[in-house]
């Protein structure tokens, strides 16, 4: 079971990185191109865009890690314990899946000279009735980007530092520190972070290797002229001519090398830390009672909360408008065509997205539950290196591998075809819903099974009698997450489904394109609609199905 | 037909891998078909069509342009008793490919291509190649209503002679746009722009080439900034291009800080290009269908008070056509449609603003009165000019020139 997974999520990735190393050497035998040659790698070089693309891929890339790291972290050890902590703990489910074309849309409106904010506070900013020429967003550093990402990545963040702490015995640290005049942020991070850094070094990397290569975000905030490197690339793979198709692989590669790159640099960055930090950790330093950090953290989860949800609720706002001009602050008229005169193609979309992400999702389960039960009754103890292996498809930019990958599909006479979605799709939700049903599974109390197991039933009964209904939490909610995923996944769902199968994600970006906000709108409401009613649901279920079973809820 | 290309952009490299493989394998060319004879007469054409099925391959990123589409299978399922198929392509030069394929894997029969709808570059290569059937047009009844005379750009397609392989379908044409509630003098010419920039910074901008509106942009440009405009007809000359376009390249570094974002962004394609006439971050946009700005009216895409105008020196046009490939399935199929495409009722109807709102290629006087009757009641919109205000057309440079100059671009301002 452990195989076949593993397989069936790592095949396509290495697969797809070879296959999107042979062109970019000059070996494409459909072509005709048999000899190995670096000229894609010098015409990409000589792209006159490259420098440019660069640049902004590297500011918006590092910037959004860096920044929603210090968030995330400001925000665990400023607020740990205390009441407003709680409640943001509640909020980080629906702020992590909200998809990120859906709040790039949104963000876009909400932050142009002509967007939203601008308008609200329209007598104090615009001059004669115009918009101010804000390069905003799309600006050449790729800083609106980098604040769509730093939105989207640090609630991400923010999660992965209380699954860490869950395993820690945090109370009870933080109170000797205190007990010993620690001020509470500072106790948090000398005394919780050097023990907690460790487990967020997967997700930073991964988060860092997303913002380096993100394409949806990147075509809705990012610089376009030249734009960012994965975006680039992804215009270059489209080119009909199949000129570009060398140069855009020899970029697919390039790219990897660029996270590959930053992930060092972070590690590099950690051990100065390291080295820095350790008169400051030994120095014995109380740090202050924290009211002022305490006020700030506080401010900062208020902005980051109510940027997110006013660009969702611009986007539900354009959904339901006919005609929404600048300077005014709501729409001008109101319009239910964007939802019924969409009619057809809406529910076509919708139905798409729903079949691939319940598809994907309940594989998804199935694979997870098969590989840790198979673990669990086999006793075995999975390694570091295991862990690297999941993580794999979230470090590894999909523009270095989607190519090659589809490809692969194509050669398995799959290509263009539902199955080849699903099993693009799965590939990124697999990592996501086995970490996510990991921990509660591993932390299931054996005594449980072996009860099972003395009273005379058989491996599978304690498995679906016992097991799967102390765990139907955990279990919902990582279907809700891999729901949520690939509700969001565009780069995968473009390239496997050969444009074919048209997704929320796709037409949200599409009708983006195509400026129609009214349309961008109704998709984009619609496809952060689907996670949050996933995660509603998932939340509710155990509390219907055990409703005379408090413990379980 | 670019022109009506902009807008949704679909990856479509799969369909080119799947097409690079099957050429690779010689797998499902090995399909026996029966040839479809070149019908001889109209009548033959007609009597052959019959139950044939046509694959339409044509551009599929327009709703509008969709439904007409179904609409006209409708009326030929009806009419003729021919099945017609869209097969919604996101980029021509797909289709374009796979016919190439087919003729390199030795298929000349029964090809999975049909029709296309085609101009510009792609025609070029696909005449050049020998990838199309043809003459036909001549056989077609609805030929003679053509204005070749009024549009000859239905004759002489970017340069390339038509030579009856191609049907025309529609029209193309630059028209500029803007808001008469905030603009009321607009510049008419490339020189009158400049000067109206400096009046007012950020306030203009175009589409970032290679994006074809925006390409049409330097195109056009260069109409008026060059001193030989013959050399347009022609593939660009690589010893001269430096120096024909010298004087562009002088007029777009003086244009371009004066632009929306003082020229370090530009819009992806005409559509974003028209978000900003309506968010008001500029004053002027245009585009290549004359009767887009009406259009965007009635989708409450842009404000009731804009206006459509053209340059005093002419605007570039071009027409988009069908063609026949050389291998196509069903040839008299695809010969009956091509003519209904062409029919005053498929015209008038594609005339339409609500509709599609592409103009016609015919020569509405030449129709009977019942035909111009069809013409003369569709509503023509605000924004939109009468033929007679469309002004003089400036013909499509060769296809060498756009490429050439949206690289150049690149270099230029892309960095």
């Amino acid at each position: 079971m452990p195989a076949i997974t593993l397989a069936l999520f790592l095949l396509p990735v290495l697969a797809g990185l070879i296959g999107t190393l042979l062109p970019a050497l000059g070996l494409l035998p459909s072509l005709g191109d048999t000899r190995f040659s670096l000229r894609p790698f010098a015409r990409l070089f000589a792209a006159p865009e490259l420098p440019g693309a660069l640049a902004a891929t590297l500011v918006s890339g590092l910037l959004a890690t860096l920044l929603s790291f210090l968030t995330a972290l400001g925000l665990a050890a400023a607020l740990e314990g205390t009441r407003l902590f709680a409640w943001l703990r509640r909020l980080l489910a629906p702020l992590l899946a909200i998809p990120h074309a859906a709040l790039a849309i949104g963000f876009a409106f909400l932050v142009a000279p002509s967007g939203w904010l601008v308008r609200l506070a329209a007598p104090l900013v615009a001059s004669g009735g115009l918009p101010p020429d804000l390069p905003i967003p799309g600006d050449r550093l790729g800083l609106t980007l980098a604040a769509g990402l730093w939105l989207k990545e640090t609630p991400f963040l923010l999660l992965a530092i209380i699954a860490g702490t869950n395993q820690l015995p945090v109370a009870r640290f933080l109170d000797i520190a205190r007990s010993l005049g620690y001020g509470p942020a500072t106790a948090w991070l000398k005394i919780i972070l050097p023990v907690l850094y460790g487990q967020l070094r997967l997700p930073i990397y991964a988060v860092l290797a997303f913002s380096l290569s993100v394409v949806d975000m990147a075509l809705i905030l990012g610089p376009s002229t030249p734009p960012t490197l994965a975006t680039l690339l992804l215009a270059w793979f489209d080119d009909p001519s199949l000129e570009r198709l060398g140069p855009a692989a020899a970029g697919g590669m390039l790219q990897l090398l660029l996270v590959a790159a930053a992930i060092l640099l972070w590690r590099l960055g950690e051990l100065l830390i390291v080295l820095a930090a350790r008169a400051w950790l030994a120095g014995g330093g109380r740090g202050h009672a924290g009211v002022m950090s305490r006020l700030i953290a506080g401010a900062i989860a208020l902005l980051l909360f109510l940027l997110a949800s006013a660009s969702i609720l611009a986007l539900g706002l354009w959904s339901l408008a006919w005609r929404w001009p600048f300077p005014q602050r709501l729409p001008a008229s109101w319009s239910l065509g964007n939802w019924l005169g969409a009619g057809e193609g809406l529910g076509r979309v919708l139905a798409t997205s729903l079949l691939l992400a319940l598809a994907t999702a309940a594989i998804a389960l199935l694979l997870s539950l098969g590989c840790l039960e198979n673990e669990r009754r086999h006793g075995l103890h999975p390694t570091a290196r295991v862990l690297w292996l999941i993580y794999l498809p979230l470090l590894i930019p999909q523009i270095s591998f989607m190519f090659g990958m589809t490809a692969l599909l194509a050669w398995l006479g799959l290509e263009a075809s539902l199955a080849a979605l699903i099993w693009s799709h799965l590939v990124f939700v697999l990592p996501y819903v086995f970490l996510m049903l990991a921990d509660p599974y591993r932390a299931l109390d054996e005594r449980y099974r072996r009860a099972g197991l003395c009273l005379g039933a058989g491996e599978s009964r304690v498995f679906f009698a016992l097991t799967l209904p102390m765990l139907l939490r955990p279990v919902l909610l990582a279907a809700a997450v891999g729901f949520s995923v690939s509700i969001a996944l565009y780069l995968p769902t473009l390239f496997a489904g050969a444009g074919r199968f048209a997704t929320l994600t796709t037409e949200a970006v599409a009708a983006n394109a195509g400026a129609d906000r009214r349309l961008a709108g109704t998709y984009g409401f619609l496809q952060a609609a689907l996670p949050l009613i996933g995660f509603g649901l998932a939340l509710l279920a155990p509390r219907i199905a055990f409703r005379h079973r408090r413990g379980l809820r | 037909m670019a022109a009506t290309l902009t807008g949704v952009r679909m990856i479509s490299f799969t369909r080119r891998v799947a097409v690079l493989a099957l050429l690779l394998s010689g797998l499902g060319l090995g399909r026996a078909a029966l040839a479809d004879p070149a019908p001889a007469s109209w009548d033959q054409a007609l009597a052959q069509a019959k139950g044939e099925t046509v694959y339409f391959n044509a551009w599929g990123g327009d709703p509008k342009i969709n439904a007409y589409v179904s609409w006209a299978a409708e009326r030929v399922q009806a009419e003729y008793g021919v099945t017609l198929r869209q097969v919604k392509l996101s980029d021509t030069a797909e289709a374009v490919t796979r016919v190439l394929a087919e003729k390199t894997a030795g298929r000349s029969d029964g090809g999975s291509v049909d029709l296309i709808w085609i101009n510009g570059a792609n025609f070029a290569a696909m005449k050049r190649q020998g990838l199309l059937f043809g003459p036909f047009t001549q056989m077609l009844p609805n030929d003679a209503l053509v204005d070749v005379a009024g549009k000859p750009t239905t004759a002489v397609d970017f340069t390339v002679p038509v030579d009856g392989l191609e049907a025309p379908w529609g029209m193309a044409q630059i028209v500029f746009i803007y808001d008469s509630a905030r603009l009321q003098d607009p510049p008419r010419s490339m020189a009158a722009l400049l000067a109206w920039a400096e009046a007012h910074p950020g306030r203009f901008t175009y589409p970032a080439p290679p994006d074809f509106t925006g390409a049409t942009f330097l195109k056009q440009a260069l109409y008026e900034m060059t001193d030989d405009p013959a050399a347009l007809a022609k593939p660009v000359d690589e010893s001269g291009f430096a120096a024909a376009t010298a004087p562009l390249w002088r007029y777009l570094d003086k244009l371009n800080p004066l632009l929306w974002r003082h020229g370090q962004q530009f819009p992806q394609n005409s559509e974003a290009m028209r978000q900003l006439l309506d968010d008001g971050e500029i004053d002027i946009a245009f585009n290549f269908n004359p009767s887009e700005a009406s259009a965007a009216i009635a989708q409450g895409l842009l404000p009731p008070t804009v206006r459509s105008y053209v340059f005093d020196r002419g605007s570039i046009a071009n027409t988009h056509f069908v063609a026949i490939p050389f291998n196509a399935n069903a040839k008299a199929g695809a010969m009956v449609v091509a003519n209904f495409l062409m029919s005053p009722e498929a015209q008038a109807r594609k005339q339409d603003p609500a509709l599609w709102g592409d103009p016609t290629v015919l020569d509405v006087t030449k129709l009977d009165p019942a035909g111009r009757k069809l013409f003369a009641d569709l509503p023509l919109g605000a924004a939109t000019l009468p033929p007679e205000k469309l002004g003089r057309t400036l013909p499509e440079p060769d296809p060498s020139w756009m490429t050439r100059l949206a690289e150049e671009w690149r270099q230029h301002y892309a960095r």
